[in-house]
């Protein structure tokens, strides 16, 4: 195209509509799942084990994408999976986000000994290895949800209150923070409503990221069986089980992998997508 | 009678250094009248202005003086009491037109925040005073601008959406922090005109803060030079127009080029005028530290 903006910008819608698309099928599978389900995730049927997908030979039409080694559909253990993907990438997502851009702007904003508090903070909390963490964190709590969300945000507030707060810095050396002060306007004032609107492009960005890591967190924790109970459809489980008959049934393995890897690119395309959305100036 | 604002020898240093950025200055102003800081980059002429207004980067902290703003000793007010003080009698034209105005808020709010929040007027009538301001800074159709972000305004149009938001609350003493520099040249004029119009119709006691000595010839009642932080000669404008007392002064306005003759008359300021005012500078640092 002749106008270099306009061809970016049908760039950028095109990735904002894909990962929206996805995630927005997702979103859907996993509110209405035991709707939408064909079976039971949870229901056996051992004399059903291990079929195949429905294009392959000897499939079943019944098991649209075939059936693990103890005879669970798939697909419906995929559709309840995504309802604790969901629920883990929302709630954990945007918990991290509150938890961490608050200690970001008030470190950014306020300087002095509550910056070096927090960036100590940060700084201490960043040695750790983070899956070790969130497992040690497990041992602890126990196994849940709740843990996991928990474990979630106690491990990575940090990525969102470095970046925040280093965008907070930016913003109150701009002159429109000056201007707001020689106005006299209070300091929670200038935060609120002049500084966290500059932010907040940054924030979301980070917030879809984050939401894509705590499905991946999701998934290694069940990976390694420290996630809900063991037979819990969530898609980190099934691609563990997926792994011991890979060479017998590759499907197990493979449509959880690919859905979790979708998922996880839609969330942080999505991010940058609304960032560049949400911009005022594209800067 | 006694001036509506007084700085009272200032000093002003970063952190941790020995060095200071603002040199014991002192100077006055009446209500109602423009005083111009000239000097060149660095010599603190933005940071007297910030200062007065409590906007100091974190890092320079003022270390003696005082400031008299309508009577009131700023460094003895408690901070709170001072930010609401300064937000009631004085206002800023920031430098630059590009970052004053938060990229994410209409202008709207922008303007009448201070008349809402601080002033305690209701949300119509601050919109009525501002759409009356934008008139005043001749915007032809305040409505529309009042309505849009700032980057849709192009720069000489922002400078005017500040300088409307510093006239917004009647201030008495109005800081102008080299209000032009960031504007071309047609527009610079315009914007000169504009804040003398404003500042002229509202009495109001105004800081210049300029490198430009034409402009300050044009607004200005009073000047101060400034070099390293000190004040090197306080001035009328006509005196110095006549002939300033300060070699310093003289090489700076020596090196003013004049339309006349652009050619002959760009001359640098010569280096041992600038060794010659620094050494003073520095003489002026060695009496205060024996003094303190």
């Amino acid at each position: 195209m002749l106008d270099g903006r306009g061809s970016i910008k049908r760039r950028l819608g095109a990735r904002l509509w894909l990962s929206g698309t996805w995630l927005g099928i997702m979103a859907l599978l996993a509110l209405f799942a035991p709707l939408i389900s064909p079976h039971d995730p949870l229901a056996q049927d051992l004399f059903a084990g291990r079929l195949p997908p429905f294009w392959a030979s000897g499939s079943d039409p019944a098991y649209l994408l075939g059936t693990d080694s103890l005879g669970r559909d798939v697909l419906s253990r995929l559709i309840h999976g995504a309802r604790i993907a969901f629920s883990v990438a929302l709630i954990a997502g945007l918990a991290t986000a509150i938890v961490g851009s608050m200690l970001g702007l008030l470190a950014g904003y306020l300087r002095g000994w509550v910056d070096v508090v927090i960036s100590r903070l940060v700084d201490i909390w960043m040695a750790f290895p983070p899956v070790l963490f969130a497992i040690l964190l497990i041992a602890v709590l126990g196994t849940g949800l709740t843990s996991i969300i928990i474990a979630i945000i106690v491990i990575d507030w940090t990525r969102f209150c470095r970046v925040v707060r280093a965008e907070a810095m930016n913003q109150s050396a701009m002159d429109y923070v000056s201007s707001a002060i020689v106005a006299g306007r209070p300091r929670r004032d200038i935060l609120w409503r002049e500084i966290l609107p500059n932010v907040l492009p940054t924030i979301v960005a980070l917030s879809t990221l984050e939401m894509g890591i705590a499905v991946i967190v999701e998934a290694i924790l069940s990976f390694v069986n420290l996630s809900i109970s063991t037979d819990a459809p969530t898609w980190g489980g099934m691609i563990a089980e997926g792994r011991t008959s890979i060479y017998q049934a590759w499907w197990v393995l493979a449509f959880p992998l690919g859905v979790l890897f979708l998922t996880v690119l839609s969330f942080s395309q999505f991010g940058e997508g609304l960032k560049d959305r949400f911009d005022p100036v594209l800067r | 009678m006694s001036a509506f604002l007084t700085v009272n020898n200032l000093s002003a240093a970063l952190h941790g250094f020995d060095q200071r950025v603002l040199r014991s200055v002192s100077f006055s102003i009446d209500t109602g009248e423009v005083l111009g800081l000239v000097g060149e980059s660095g010599a603190g002429k933005s940071m007297i202005g910030k200062a007065i207004l409590g906007i100091l980067p974190s890092a320079i902290s003022i270390i003696e003086g005082e400031i008299l703003l309508d009577g009131q000793d700023l460094q003895k007010m408690k901070p709170a009491d001072r930010r609401r003080f300064i937000g009631a009698t004085a206002a800023l034209i920031p430098q630059d037109p590009l970052t004053a105005l938060n990229p994410s808020r209409r202008i709207e709010p922008q303007i009448t925040n201070r008349l809402v929040d601080i002033l305690g007027w209701s949300k119509a009538n601050a919109r009525v005073r501002a759409l009356e301001l934008l008139n005043e800074v001749h915007i032809d159709n305040p409505e529309r601008v009042m309505g849009s972000y700032p980057h849709e305004l192009s720069g000489g149009m922002r400078q005017r959406v500040l300088i409307a938001s510093a006239f917004a609350a009647n201030p008495k003493l109005v800081i102008a922090d080299e209000p032009t520099t960031a504007l071309d040249v047609t527009v610079q004029k315009q914007i000169l005109r504009l804040i003398r119009e404003l500042q002229e119709r509202h009495s109001t006691a105004m800081v210049f803060v300029t490198h430009d000595l034409g402009v300050v010839s044009k607004v200005c009642q009073r000047l101060s030079v400034l070099y390293g932080g000190k004040i090197v000669e306080n001035s009328s404008v006509p005196d110095f127009f006549a002939g300033p007392k300060h070699a310093y002064s003289r090489a700076l306005l020596a090196a003013t080029p004049k339309y006349t003759d652009p050619d002959a008359s760009l001359l640098p300021v010569d280096e041992a005028v600038i060794e010659a005012v620094a050494a003073e500078v520095l003489a002026s640092d060695k009496e205060w530290r024996h003094g303190g």
